[in-house]
């Protein structure tokens, strides 16, 4: 029995660290970090929601990291408040709320850490078949773009002077992207669920000559991360999510010392 | 980004006459001469033309930055846009290119038009680990060996492998021109394309570029505030500084007493200076005033007074 939990939770894992590698590479290369913490965060208020109407919490999470996203990219085009502050004010906005409505719905007692750190040995059988489902969308989608959306995120102006249209390239980029945040959300949880997006790629970054390489590379260590957190967690009985974070933790360290031993490079 | 998607509503047609109905709204208006129509009267687009615009306004934060410009830049032919610091230049060519939306005016190109761009900032995004071959392959579809041939052409041969983030400001420049020229543009945009480079790269640039559009026949416009070695590449130069000052062939420009306002007799006089010694196919016998190594002081013929 013990054996399905780890397999579950191995499989989720590895098919999030696949799916996330491509979209992580391309927040690192976007500085859209904070972005997808805000979006991460307004999950919260997805969970809250879904617990307050019943819903499927996957799906109000879902909704709502879409509807999120949306949103963002339109508060980004006015130019009073800088984006990186307003991306801070609205991640803790969403947190506030949706803790405070969580409470409302269940109580003050309702345990909170399985949804902000999540639990990814509670995944079932139906969230593996909607973690691959959307997972392969997601994939499809930025394949799809990838390319457009590498000239753009190199030089958004020549990639607009050149004829590609930016606009729809970007919208498709953060649906997919709050997609993906929403899985990583059922897996390792609000808060930590960016920290699967951004490790990987920012320990792939070092060792890497092309694009698709840092892909490669933001994969792997995405995946041994998920082997190695679990069996520490297995072993320690320490808390899935956080322990597998804790290994890109560690990875990126052994990724960056050549680099920062060397000076800068 | 909602510029562009706006600023197409405009290259449709849809803003087309919107200036047109309203030439006399600004008090303004009268106050600059207009050295092409000389009234505020709208000028219907040249057909021929690779990319132009008529009447184009626009304030940013409360500052005029265009104010009812008029551009066409034709097939094969070079237009260099000179100007001081602040007078719109890049703002005009943002607008062309369809990255920013004028306030008033309309702008149209050719339909299927190809542009190449070279941009005038570039900062290198380290976060993307990209080698020079692939940043041009991003320009177009393009095979191996035309990508090393391009990059060639511009003196950027060896450069292929590196990474983008390893080039220095020249080698940047050539790269840029090379992801530009794969493209097979028949307009080449250069905004201020020698920013970083030394002043025998600038001529080399230029040459280049001459050399290039004579060889392939594509429209050239050049931004800069830097004239002195444009100038024997240029078909036509506009004098801009916010409004069109004045233009026409490089020798009329630098005699017009716009062109003498704006940058001042120095520069006029500078200029003659620099050509007389450095370009062999004028004789400027024939100048009325033709100035002496005497009335200036030294190297003055190499700088700008308006450059930054």
């Amino acid at each position: 029995m013990a054996d399905l939990f780890l397999m579950r939770a191995l499989m989720a894992g590895l098919a999030l660290s696949v799916i996330a590698a491509p979209l992580g590479c391309l927040v690192v290369w976007r500085r859209m970090a904070y972005y997808g913490e805000a979006v991460a965060q307004a999950g919260l208020i997805g969970i809250a929601g879904g617990l307050a109407l019943s819903l499927d919490l996957t799906a109000s999470v879902l909704v709502v990291t879409l509807m999120a996203s949306t949103l963002l990219v339109l508060l980004g085009r006015q130019q009073v408040v800088p984006l990186d502050s307003l991306l801070g004010l609205i991640a803790h906005a969403a947190l506030a709320v949706g803790v405070i409505a969580a409470s409302l719905v269940r109580g003050p007692q309702l345990d909170l850490t399985a949804f902000l750190f999540g639990d990814i040995f509670a995944v079932s059988g139906s969230d593996l078949v909607w973690i691959f489902v959307a997972g392969v969308l997601a994939l499809v989608a930025v394949i799809w773009i990838w390319r457009p959306l590498l000239a753009l995120s190199v030089h958004e102006d020549l990639a607009a002077a050149e004829g590609i249209g930016i606009d729809r390239i970007k919208l498709v980029f953060v649906l997919v992207l709050a997609l993906v945040v929403a899985i990583a959300i059922k897996i390792v949880g609000v808060l930590l669920a960016v920290a699967f997006l951004i490790m990987p790629a920012a320990a792939a970054r070092p060792l890497s000559e092309t694009p698709e390489q840092m892909v490669l590379f933001a994969a792997i260590f995405g995946a041994l991360a998920v082997v190695l957190g679990l069996f520490l967690s297995v072993s320690l009985d320490t808390p899935g999510g956080p322990s597998i974070v804790l290994m890109l933790a560690l990875f990126f360290a052994a990724a960056m010392f050549p680099t920062v031993v060397r000076g800068r490079s | 980004m909602e510029t562009h998607s706006a600023h197409k509503a405009v290259l449709q047609g849809a803003a087309e006459s919107e200036t047109t109905r309203r030439p006399h709204d600004s008090h303004e208006h009268g106050r600059h001469h207009h050295a092409h129509d000389g009234a505020a009267l709208p000028v219907a687009h040249d057909a021929d033309a690779l990319i132009g615009a008529r009447s184009l306004w626009l304030t940013r934060a409360g500052r005029a930055i265009l104010q009812g410009v008029d551009i066409d830049i034709g097939a094969g032919e070079i237009v260099t846009v000179i100007g001081p610091n602040g007078a719109g230049k890049t703002t005009l060519v943002r607008v062309l290119l369809g990255l920013e939306a004028p306030d008033k005016g309309t702008t149209r190109r050719k339909p299927g038009l190809v542009i190449g761009y070279v941009p005038q900032r570039f900062d290198i995004d380290r976060a993307i680990p990209l080698t020079v071959a692939r940043f041009v392959h991003l320009g177009r579809r393009a095979e191996d060996e035309e990508i090393v041939k391009a990059l060639t052409e511009v003196g950027a041969g060896p450069l292929g492998d590196r990474q983008l983030s390893e080039l220095s400001g020249g080698e940047l420049q050539r790269v840029l021109l090379a992801r530009a020229l794969i493209r097979s543009p028949d307009l080449l945009v250069l905004d201020e394309p020698v920013r970083g480079v030394d002043y025998t790269g600038e001529a080399e640039l230029y040459n280049l570029i001459g050399r290039l559009r004579s060889e392939r026949g594509f429209g050239v416009l050049l931004v800069s505030h830097d004239l002195h070695v444009v100038m024997a590449q240029s078909d036509r130069v506009i004098c801009l500084n916010r409004h069109v000052c004045c233009s026409g062939v490089p020798q009329s420009v630098l005699q017009h007493p716009e062109y003498a306002r704006l940058f001042g007799p120095q520069a006029a006089r500078a200029f003659a200076l620099y050509q007389h010694r450095h370009d062999h196919r004028h004789d400027l016998a024939g100048d009325p005033h033709p100035p002496t190594a005497a009335d200036l002081p030294p190297r003055q013929d190499l700088t700008w007074p308006t450059s930054s």
